[in-house]
């Protein structure tokens, strides 16, 4: 039997560059003007994937829950060396927290059928909560390896797999059967740079969403059935999954399956700046080691 | 105070051989708190192998009741089992609040417990109150209000789960303060048994490597921590001198740890460690909200930042504006000469 991971991956706002012009005078983040990225622990999850399928043959599914755009992460994952890409995207899974997102992901998971693995990152930058891998391998009932640094060996006739994960001031070694999730931390192995060929060929690769797109009048269904048809027979699909597709419970997904709210969100405000000044000349550093002094902070 | 409710406040009492994790003590103190609100107690659940003598110091932190869970096949944390096991319990017991450390054991089984239980589940909290809120017209008893900085640090969100009955968060060490334990306080053990397939303890560990901590952020009094502003080992350098001169600990933003310039466990922040050391020397840290919220109770706080405008300066009672480079050496000669 050939190898089958499935990657879940995410498309995430790109936290850690927060430019001027991201600021909204208010002093809020406008999201839609960070530039969207590949989460990077998932492609470090993706690396992971596809060193085994160098290793051992077989096959990598990248499935991702996301907006239509997301459908440029996952030719990035195609680029790379993903042989199928999943969009799982319907209005109806927005504002999922973390439980309604694992049972989406879960059904599609599901919906894929036979695997022998299941990789992602660890976190995402845009939440940092670590609780979407181990709540879908819950509710897949799998066994899960977090924080996962290496894998050390995969035994396909004996069916499981030794891991390195991180503990606090350390590590330990895990020997797990199969199915398995692992969440990846990153430095567990640096992506490799999109394969030129691949990238010519599937940067052609289209969603439904951006097929209907290419059609002046999306209500044309004939014409876009025909589109989606040969996208499929060249290999340049990007499959596209809404809730039915999935055979989701609606109820179970999106803000309705989402146990936790916001109840409220409050601006960071900055309190007046009452510290004083010092000047970045010795007299002004002597007058603060004094007075720290006569504070008993030093010495 | 005879308690109205039964045990409805939960925490996970961490251990690792055989020593119970700060966080866990940490979270007891806050529990009992959060209990009163609810006139109810605080329990703790504590799994491993011979561990009943970890109850004594759970009952002196604060714990009513302690649930205990040993077993051979507990001996060393294993996700499933210990998983498998609080979930078990959470469902027989329904208590509405469940806290865990934001460890690594703890981001690792948190969520599978409430994925199974499907309750709300919260990371990385600063903060937990305990509100009666009408929304919509309908009383909500008892809601956890698990707050905590969110989309890049610019918002407080307050976060509830007002439509199911259990609620849970996880929390970073150090962000709850370790009160004083009562060694004369007594509470109920109540031993669990522990029962699992063989399917729950499939994953073996082959070999665990773990030494023992050389930091220890929260008990240093001096802490000299480096951001962005010194993304240079030269830079950083500087705050490493910086610190051995004032016999101080070294720690990093998150912006310093992720470029490498600093080990992870050295992290100061919501998403590290939070600090209350007499003096907090930030040097080139912007200060955002993540970071204030792990070092803005320091006794006193000293802004080295190249930008006047940087958030740092509003929780800082020392400011200095001037280029790291240039202020670190003047600032160490100072203190030298005072020495003298």
């Amino acid at each position: 039997m050939s190898l089958h991971s499935i990657v879940l991956v995410k498309q995430v706002p790109d936290t850690s560059n927060i430019s001027g012009d991201v600021m909204r005078p208010d002093g809020t983040v406008n999201r839609a003007r960070l530039p969207a990225i590949f989460n990077p622990e998932d492609q470090e999850a993706l690396e992971l994937a596809l060193r085994l399928k160098d290793e051992f043959g077989g096959k990598v599914t990248a499935l991702t829950m996301g907006p239509p755009n997301a459908a440029k992460m996952l030719r990035e994952c195609l680029y790379m060396g993903a042989d199928r890409a999943i969009l799982l995207s319907d209005r109806r899974f927005a504002a999922a927290d973390t439980l309604a997102t694992s049972y989406a992901l879960y059904k599609a998971v599901q919906h894929i059928g036979e695997y022998d693995l299941i990789f992602c990152g660890r976190q995402a930058i845009d939440g940092d909560t670590a609780q979407v891998g181990p709540q879908t391998a819950e509710k897949l009932g799998i066994p899960q390896i977090t924080y996962a640094q290496e894998i050390q060996k995969l035994d396909l006739k004996q069916r499981t797999i030794r891991a390195r994960r991180a503990i606090k001031n350390g590590h330990e070694i895990l020997e797990a059967p199969l199915p398995v999730l692992l969440t990846v931390i990153k430095d567990a192995a640096e992506p490799r740079p999109f394969d030129v060929r691949r990238l010519c060929n599937y940067k052609r690769a289209q969603s439904k969403f951006e097929i209907e797109a290419t059609v002046d009048n999306s209500h044309d269904l004939v014409l876009v059935d025909e589109l989606l048809e040969k996208a499929k027979v060249d290999d340049l699909y990007i499959e596209t999954w809404n809730i039915e597709d999935i055979d989701a419970d609606v109820e179970m997904c999106g803000l309705a399956g989402s146990p936790t709210k916001v109840h409220k969100v409050e601006n960071v405000i900055l309190s007046g700046s009452e510290y004083k000044k010092i000047s970045a000349t010795t007299d002004g550093m002597n007058e603060m080691i004094t007075e720290l002094m006569q504070d008993h902070i030093f010495g | 105070m005879q308690a109205k409710n039964k045990d409805m406040v939960w925490v996970f009492a961490e251990q690792s051989d055989g020593k119970l994790a700060d966080v866990s003590l940490e979270l007891l103190h806050k529990g009992r708190t959060l209990a009163e609100k609810m006139q109810s107690e605080v329990s703790a659940v504590l799994l491993g192998h011979n561990v009943k003598g970890l109850a004594d110091a759970l009952f002196a932190h604060g714990a009513d009741n302690v649930y205990l869970l040993d077993d051979m096949e507990l001996k060393d944390f294993r996700s499933h089992p210990y998983a498998n096991l609080i979930t078990k319990l959470v469902e027989e017991n329904r208590p509405r609040v469940v806290l865990f450390g934001a460890t690594h054991i703890g981001r690792d089984i948190a969520p599978r417990v409430a994925s199974h239980t499907r309750s709300g589940l919260t990371a990385d909290c600063t903060e937990l109150k305990i509100e009666t809120l009408t929304i919509r017209k309908v009383e909500h008893q008892d809601l956890l209000l698990q707050i905590r900085p969110a989309f890049g640090g610019n918002i407080i969100a307050t976060i509830i789960s007002p439509d199911v009955a259990i609620q849970m968060a996880t929390i970073r060490e150090g962000v709850m303060e370790m009160g004083e334990p009562d060694p004369s306080r007594k509470g109920q053990l109540i031993p669990v048994p522990v029962e699992l397939d063989p399917i729950e303890i499939a994953v073996k560990i082959i070999e665990k490597h773990q030494e023992p901590s050389a930091v220890n952020l929260k008990a240093a009094p001096i802490i000299v921590a480096g951001g962005y502003g010194a993304d240079t080992p030269e830079k950083f350098q500087l705050i490493k001198d910086l610190a051995k001169v004032l016999g101080a600990d070294v720690a990093g933003s998150r912006a310093a740890v992720d470029a490498g310039l600093i080990d992870a466990e050295r992290q100061v922040g919501q998403t590290g460690t939070t600090v209350r050391p007499k003096l907090y020397i930030a040097v080139g840290i912007s200060g955002a909200i993540q970071h204030r919220a792990g070092m803005q109770e320091s006794q006193k706080i000293i802004a080295i930042n190249n930008d006047p405008e940087a958030p740092i300066f509003s929780v800082a009672h020392y400011g200095i504006t001037g280029d790291l480079q240039d202020v670190i050496p003047k600032l160490i000669a100072a203190y030298k000469s005072q020495l003298h």
